[in-house]
């Protein structure tokens, strides 16, 4: 047994790291900016792990936790963009004084959660990994306490989000009434179309991931908490809970429900379009900046769940690399928010944007390049995103949701081209504040320099990717 | 040869636009504008060196290079052949003359403006050069982002929806493209269209896919009824921005039909032909007849370039020698005569500040140079013989006669009507009375505007009374098209 524990010891290193800095934050005061270093570095140490880590597939403790190529992309990936995300944000955190020792720590319980969503190989296991990612997040999001509508956006998904784990649950208790098993090949192998309780239950999980993913019609809550937690998380949910989502969705549609692939092909295919159309009209007349982005993300969610729904591993491998590219934008994308800084206020306005290309052209190219690879215009790596996904939807004949998905491009060009136009076509209003903050602006420039340089080397994730699925 | 000439024609123009980028240069532009000057006519030379070196006896692609892209699925293949040379030629001869006139015309954020010109310069030779399915979308889309910004940032007043109209009408012709493309992919298991060409894409799939490759190129084209993002856009771009527009952007889409619809879908272009003659007929007639009711110079110019397109595509799908030489004569001689024109506009542009014909009248007892090169030009609109205007229309209506008497009778009726539009604009800017005071202050061309101009007159002249290094150039070529498309139709 003991043994086994080192096929696990990125999740026992990250625990054990998050009491330990738990304490000294607890006894040294005015701790913030030691543990929030002290955060990165165990996030890089834990990257390292991974990386030294065998890619072979082991399951222990009775075949409920996994370690494969699959679950070590994803961590990787997960904590990368936390990476990312948190040292962009950090001055951001200060100025706003939510520079409380908890914020990082909360963050690590956070990923440690998704460690093991991504990791588990059975329903008791998933749903635990599913709650303590959740009341992580439920924390950050009215971690602004005194600030009425962070706490409200805090109020808010825990609800819903309650809620949807509750149609979760409800759908695994089925699944194990139906089937006689929670781990997840035991209920592969005795699932069918004819195990109607077992449809049902899978429709309820469906559900409750897509809520989890923000996908349509599960995605209320998201441009409420997206406008009123403060912008530093708002990243961190445009960003990471995304990527476990979409990895659990994954590993839910290979392994238990691989044998009733026409059952939920169809209901993923409504929540794909669904999310497309609604993600690129909605997002049209949005005024606020991180709304939008908003919207934009559940547009996007739309686009990978397209090659999810397609039921075969290039599509699959074609929704992991879209969304790591994804990551990549939104990550630029808020560093930049980050920068829009006037008398102490951070402005989130679309309209304060206005002609900012004449005062700060830098951060003008910045968001040009951003926003252009989000609309998915060549050759910028958005567009390298969207293509493999189209390809491996044409590959399974899937015409229609090929096509509604490339016109839906257009329709949410057009949102995108508005922001364009204000930054670079308009008169200049507001000049904001020199800014020093080099995080945000070392993360906006390795966003701009991956998004702009990938057409040279375009296959580098496809190479990555192409190992996940073959255990 | 193993220098890699066509992959550094692309990457030269942005090489350079890199080095505008770094340089710190903010009180006056002169060193962006040498360092784009040099490095477009550099290109322009690199581009003539390669035509002087291509083998015109021959069909095949030649300077073709070759790299592993994206793995097991798309390469990075560059190639030229007869067709493709002269486009390329055009856009490296074009490009630096806008930065020529940008020199009047552009007063703010000059720096920028250059970038995005040789940026757009990088994505149209890649169009031209590309021999591979996604690498031509990519350039071809590519081409938006600094098209958009140019009329955006640079335009006039009603800019940001020329600019929209623009952006979207394009890229929604083009994404059915993609899908079209990603299907050729799956049915054929590449995307190397000489590959393409030998495998012979299915019959029944070929209308689907040709019309899909049609929604895309009629958008660029621009064909009735899609053109109206053309007058739009011209009218709203800086005189640069038009002359790019009018000169090249406009050609990838007739390109596109010679370089892919007709070779990879020789059924379905022979089952079309009537669709597009009927289009381009009505665009010929209809976009003539709306450009005689033009009050604005660049608007007339826009909707007359609507109607030399017409002619493009239907002596492209004549498919018969005469016809497709003709077409892409005139594509050359257009890419020459419009921007001429525009520059013509933006030349008195840049002193009274409007487009409006009422402005203007009896501009030749006051700048006669001008009013000289003026009127040469739309006489070569017009298709005078003796400019090279004249032979493109002369030979597609010498195939189109062959093909239907009908369209043939049609498009020539065009021609009178393209005489009367340019014949009256060029009596009411040109001589008539001057009703406007201002008019009489006016400059003559300057130096720099006389060295564009009189370089596309001659063009224009010379490629009028001597088409032979043009026609030699891509008759093989098209020979082989004709060929190919013939030897396809029969074995059906």
């Amino acid at each position: 047994m003991i043994n086994n524990l080192n096929i696990m010891f990125p999740e026992v290193f990250l625990s054990l790291s998050i009491f330990s800095i738990l304490m000294l934050g607890v006894f040294i005061k005015k701790s913030f900016n030691i543990i929030f270093n002290l955060t990165s570095l165990i996030i890089i140490i834990t990257i390292t792990i991974i990386l030294t880590s065998p890619n072979e597939t082991e399951k222990i403790f009775l075949d409920s936790f996994t370690r494969d190529a699959f679950s070590n992309y994803f961590k990787i990936l997960i904590l990368f963009s936390s990476f990312c995300v948190l040292n962009s944000s950090k001055n951001f955190i200060i100025d706003n004084k939510l520079d409380k020792f908890e914020y990082p720590i909360i963050i690590l319980l956070s990923i440690l959660g998704m460690f093991f969503m991504v990791s588990s190989n059975d329903l008791i296991l998933f749903y635990l990994g599913l709650e303590l990612q959740s009341l992580a997040l439920y924390i950050l999001a009215s971690i602004d306490r005194d600030n009425l509508r962070s706490t409200e956006s805090g109020i808010k998904y825990f609800v819903l989000s309650a809620l949807s784990s509750g149609l979760l649950l409800y759908g695994c208790s089925l699944l194990y009434g139906f089937t006689g098993s929670t781990n997840f090949e035991l209920i592969a192998s005795q699932i069918n179309q004819e195990n109607t309780g077992a449809v049902f239950a899978m429709v309820f999980i469906l559900v409750g991931l897509a809520f989890k993913v923000s996908a349509v019609p599960f995605h209320m809550w998201t441009p409420d908490v997206y406008e009123g937690a403060p912008t530093s998380i708002t990243s961190y949910f445009a960003v990471v809970p995304k990527v476990a989502g979409l990895a659990l969705l994954i590993k839910f549609m290979f392994i238990p429900f691989s044998n009733i692939l026409l059952e939920w092909q169809t209901i993923i295919i409504f929540i794909s379009i669904a999310s497309m159309i609604l993600g690129a009209v909605a997002a049209m007349i949005q005024k606020n900046f991180k709304r939008l982005l908003a919207y934009s993300s559940i547009g996007h969610i739309g686009y990978a769940l397209a090659g999810v729904a397609t039921g075969a591993i290039s599509g699959y491998e074609s929704s992991i690399v879209y969304i790591s590219i994804y990551v990549i934008m939104n990550i630029g994308a808020f560093s930049c928010l980050y920068l829009l800084k006037k008398d102490g206020q951070y402005k989130e306005n679309i309209s304060d944007l206005s002609g900012i290309s004449k005062k700060h052209p830098l951060l003008a190219l910045s968001l040009l390049i951003i926003l252009f690879s989000l609309a998915g215009v060549p050759p910028l790596g958005g567009f390298f995103a969207k293509f493999y996904v189209f390809v491996a939807v044409l590959k399974n004949e899937m015409y229609g949701l090929a096509i509604v998905g490339l016109l839906t491009t257009v329709m949410s060009a057009f949102y995108y081209l508005k922001i364009i136009k204000i930054i670079y076509f308009d008169d200049s209003l507001i000049t904001f504040e020199a800014t020093k903050n080099k995080t945000a602006q070392i993360s906006i420039f390795a966003s701009c320099a991956i998004l702009i340089t990938f057409f040279l080397y375009p296959s580098f994730l496809n190479n990555l990717v192409n190992t996940l699925f073959i255990s | 040869m193993n220098f890699p000439i066509l992959s550094s024609l692309i990457f030269l123009p942005l090489l350079s636009s890199l080095f505008i980028f770094l340089s710190k240069d903010k009180t006056n532009n002169y060193s962006s504008i040498y360092i784009s000057l040099f490095s477009s006519i550099a290109t322009f030379f690199l581009s003539l060196f390669l035509w002087y070196s291509l083998d015109v006896n021959t069909s095949e692609f030649q300077f073709v290079e070759e790299k592993s892209w994206i793995n097991n699925f798309i390469k990075f293949k560059l190639g030229v052949d007869g067709i493709s040379i002269l486009f390329i030629v055009l856009t490296t001869f074009i490009t630096p003359i806008c930065i020529i006139s940008c020199v009047n015309s552009v007063k703010v954020r000059v720096k920028e403006f250059l970038i995005a010109i040789l940026i757009l310069e990088t994505f149209m030779i890649g169009v031209f050069c590309s021999l591979d399915l996604v690498i031509f979308y990519l350039f071809f889309e590519a081409g938006l982002i600094p098209m958009f910004l140019i009329i955006g940032v640079w335009g006039g007043p009603k800019r940001v929806y020329s600019a929209f109209k623009f952006f979207l009408f394009t890229l929604l012709g083009s994404v059915l493209m993609l899908v079209a493309i990603i299907v050729i992919y799956w049915l054929t298991g590449t995307t190397d269209i000489t590959q393409i060409y030998e495998i012979k894409i299915p019959r029944e799939y070929q209308n689907i896919l040709w019309l899909a490759f049609l929604s895309s190129f009629a958008v660029k084209m621009p064909m009735w009824p899609v053109h109206t993002w053309l007058p739009d856009a011209h009218v709203e771009a800086p005189t640069a921005g038009s002359v790019i527009l009018a000169a090249i952007l406009l050609k990838m889409a007739g390109y596109g039909f010679l370089r892919f619809s007709i070779p990879m879908f020789p059924i379905a272009s022979d089952y079309f032909t009537p669709l597009i003659f009927t289009l381009s007929i009505i665009a010929i007639i209809y976009t003539s007849l709306v450009a005689l009711m033009q009050d604005d110079m660049k608007k007339l110019i826009a909707y007359s370039s609507v109607a030399h397109m017409g002619y493009v595509t239907l002596g492209i799908f004549t498919l018969t020698k005469q016809g497709i030489e003709g077409s892409i004569y005139q594509m050359i001689s257009h890419g020459l005569i419009s921007a001429a024109l525009f520059l013509c506009v933006g030349v008195v542009y840049d002193r009274l500040h409007s487009r409006m014909i009422s402005t203007y009248g009896g501009l030749v007892n006051y700048i006669p140079k001008y009013s000289f090169l003026f009127l040469i030009f739309s006489l070569a609109a017009l298709g005078l013989p003796g400019t090279s205007g004249f032979l493109g229309e002369f030979l597609v209506l010498t195939g189109t006669f062959q093909k239907s008497y009908l369209a043939a009778m049609l498009a020539t009726f065009g021609v009178v009507l393209g005489a009367a539009y340019m014949l009256w604009l060029t009596k009411r800017v040109i001589f008539g009375v001057t009703n406007n005071s201002e008019i009489k202050k006016l400059r003559d061309i300057n130096k720099s505007e006389a060295i564009m101009l009189v370089s596309l007159a001659f063009l224009v002249l010379f490629f009028g009374f001597y088409p032979l290094p043009l026609m030699e150039t891509f008759s093989v070529s098209v020979n082989s098209l004709i060929n190919n498309y013939e030897t396809a139709i029969i074995s059906n």
